[in-house]
């Protein structure tokens, strides 16, 4: 029977790996780990009332005190576009920040530490699964949105609109990666950190209406929260001629992104080594039950 | 490297901090396991095998002492490691219910590097050889206990490890489940030649049954360590007897058996689920010689229990047990560590 067997020779043969076998190995652990999240778009069809129909009332709240105001017309599509990175700002605190806590209690924590791979390249198929799965309810969003209420895009570069969109995800969900192992170290201080991070930063994120409106702390929000920064060189992009200024021109907030995205990715690289460590010589964080 | 041992540790000692005094999970283990071997941890809930296996598996780094798997250090070769071993655990409910039994294999198979092909040719096989054939395509949340077992079992074969840690693998299995999984380990360790197994277990049938070696552990140290055979014969210079009452016996119970001049040990034979049922109690005592078992008999019977059958039986590796830290498996002392 040799059905069981698949390389290997000895054990220290099989221990030794090329570059290329690693990088290959870590590749394809990045799209395993992404596979649950992108098959789950079809497998929870609930999902779609939560966070489609939900976040949609969430923007018709706020279109309807615009137009009783008779706030310019572009505030609905800020509203509309902000409902839709909303959608990801909650996919990061809660499918990212707080996985870990989640994967250890199921136990799939200290297999991943077993396995071969670099935990990050779990945190990254985890970020890739969860940016094609929100992708498709911020798409739908932006689409009930715009029809619904209207909304005209006024697009001079749509590929550098696409380009800043990407921009924004990488330091977001590097956010969410770093997060993700702040949150085990923290435990169930995590989940209410995790609350904190939605109403709060709905508004200081500039969700729901111009960042400019709140430039007093708008200063502090662009140097931390991605979100902020993409929301605001979006907006600016996708309403070209709003009467409605952005904090800072594009291409600078674009290099504030970059910045941001390689700050966050190694953040999150060094707190999962730190992680690892703890979890090595305390046994609490990976272990079931402790 | 064929004479490499598949595990070698020296003074592995665990100490986990804990209020109101730090809790020693092991004290100072010393261990070979040879390649090939199925090698057995046995011990009660508390003994330390967890704490073990956490270590050699790289989930935790020791104390104090050296702890070396196929070769490669626990603390600093963790990578190495890692590529060549494999870890199931009893009552594990890992992966993702929203997949089905197929994709679940093959999701961890990319932990493991396999390609497309070689990932989805392996997933099959290990279905077909764990019976989950007509559970391929169900969601995972809707498998059975034993199905989900099995499916942890499959996974743990993905990568062909050359050590496979087994951490409690039937732990809330009916009986013929774990009897499956026994089977399906035994024919892949027949299989793979080289493989070594390291099994803990609190089962002493299924150590029994699939160990070439077997250390008995208690309190974080390994009390004995053999073949069952060798294990077994450490108490056969004493009469064992299965002895059943109609009741237990008052009046000190089976302590006040124990405590009988002649008498080794006399502890509960009917608390795994083996018992002669209805009211009946089975007891186990261990005696110097034949002759002190008049003095049992006739200390049942002034505590109030009538003998209903009485039976001398072959030692068994829970007598030596009970010979080895003076009580037996299920009877805690409150005192063990917890790990």
């Amino acid at each position: 029977m040799t059905r069981y067997r698949t390389i290997a020779t000895t054990p220290r043969e099989a221990a030794e790996w090329s570059t290329g076998r690693l990088i290959r190995t870590n590749l394809r652990a990045i799209v395993g780990r992404a596979y649950p999240r992108i098959v789950g778009l079809a497998r929870e069809p609930s999902w779609l009332f939560f966070e489609i129909f939900l976040p949609f009332l969430a923007v018709s709240a706020f279109v309807f005190v615009y137009r009783a105001l008779e706030a310019p017309e572009e505030f609905v599509g800020f509203v509309v576009l902000g409902g839709a990175m909303t959608a990801f700002w909650l996919n990061v605190v809660w499918m990212m920040a707080a996985q870990f806590y989640w994967e250890k209690d199921q136990g799939n924590l200290e297999l991943y530490f077993t396995a071969p791979m670099h935990l990050m390249s779990i945190l990254a198929g985890m970020a890739i699964g969860g940016l094609v799965l929100t992708s498709s309810r911020a798409l739908a969003v932006i689409g009930i949105g715009s029809l619904v209420y209207g909304v005209t895009y006024h697009v001079e570069e749509p590929f550098v609109l696409v380009g800043v969109f990407f921009l924004t995800m990488v330091p977001l969900y590097g956010m969410g990666m770093l997060l993700a192992s702040l949150f085990l170290m923290w435990g169930r201080e995590g989940f209410h950190l995790a609350q904190l991070l939605q109403e709060p930063i709905y508004f200081l994120g500039g969700v729901n209406f111009p960042l400019r409106a709140i430039a007093p702390v708008a200063g502090v929000m662009m140097a931390i929260l991605p979100l902020a920064v993409g929301l605001d060189a979006m907006r600016q992009l996708a309403f070209v001629g709003s009467e409605a200024q952005g904090m800072l021109p594009v291409g600078t907030e674009a290099l504030i992104l970059v910045a941001m995205g390689v700050a966050f990715l190694a953040a999150a690289r060094l707190a999962l080594g730190y992680l690892e460590k703890l979890a090595r010589r305390e046994g609490r964080l990976t272990l079931r039950w402790q | 490297m064929p004479d490499e041992l598949a595990i070698r540790a020296r003074g592995v000692t665990r100490v986990y901090k804990a209020k109101p005094a730090p809790v020693t999970a092991l004290g100072g283990v010393d261990l070979d396991v040879q390649q090939g071997e199925f090698f057995g941890l046995l011990g009660p809930n508390g003994a330390g095998k967890t704490t073990l296996i956490k270590i050699l598996t790289t989930l935790l780094i020791p104390t104090a002492g050296t702890a070396l798997v196929a070769g490669f250090d626990v603390v600093t070769e963790t990578a190495k490691i890692r590529r060549v071993i494999n870890m199931v655990s009893g009552g594990e409910q890992s992966g993702y219910g929203l997949l089905t039994t197929r994709e679940q294999l093959w999701m961890f198979s990319q932990f493991y590097g396999l390609t497309q092909r070689d990932g989805w040719r392996r997933v099959d096989e290990l279905i077909e050889i764990t019976g989950l054939t007509e559970q391929r395509d169900q969601k995972v949340r809707t498998l059975s206990t034993g199905q989900r077992q099995k499916l942890n079992f499959a996974r743990g074969l993905l990568n062909d490890p050359w050590v496979l840690f087994l951490d409690e693998p039937t732990l809330g299995l009916d009986v013929a489940a774990a009897r499956d999984l026994r089977d399906h380990t035994l024919s892949w360790k027949a299989a793979a030649p080289g493989r070594t197994v390291l099994l803990t277990t609190h089962y002493m049938v299924e150590a029994e049954q699939l160990c070439d070696r077997i250390a008995i552990v208690d309190r974080g140290r390994i009390l004995a360590l053999g073949t069952p055979e060798e294990l077994r014969r450490r108490v056969q210079a004493e009469s064992i007897f299965r002895i059943e009452l109609d009741q237990l016996p008052q009046n000190g119970g089976i302590a006040a058996i124990g405590a009988l001049p002649g008498v080794l040990s006399a502890i509960r034979a009917d608390e795994d689920g083996e018992g002669p049922g209805s009211d009946r109690v089975a007891l186990k005592v261990a005696l110097a010689d034949d002759s002190a078992l008049t003095s049992v008999v006739t200390a049942v019977a002034e505590r109030g229990s009538h003998l209903v059958g009485l039976a001398k039986s072959e030692p068994s590796l829970e007598d030596v047990f009970v010979e080895l830290v003076g009580r037996g498996f299920g009877e805690d002392d409150g005192e063990g560590p917890s790990s």
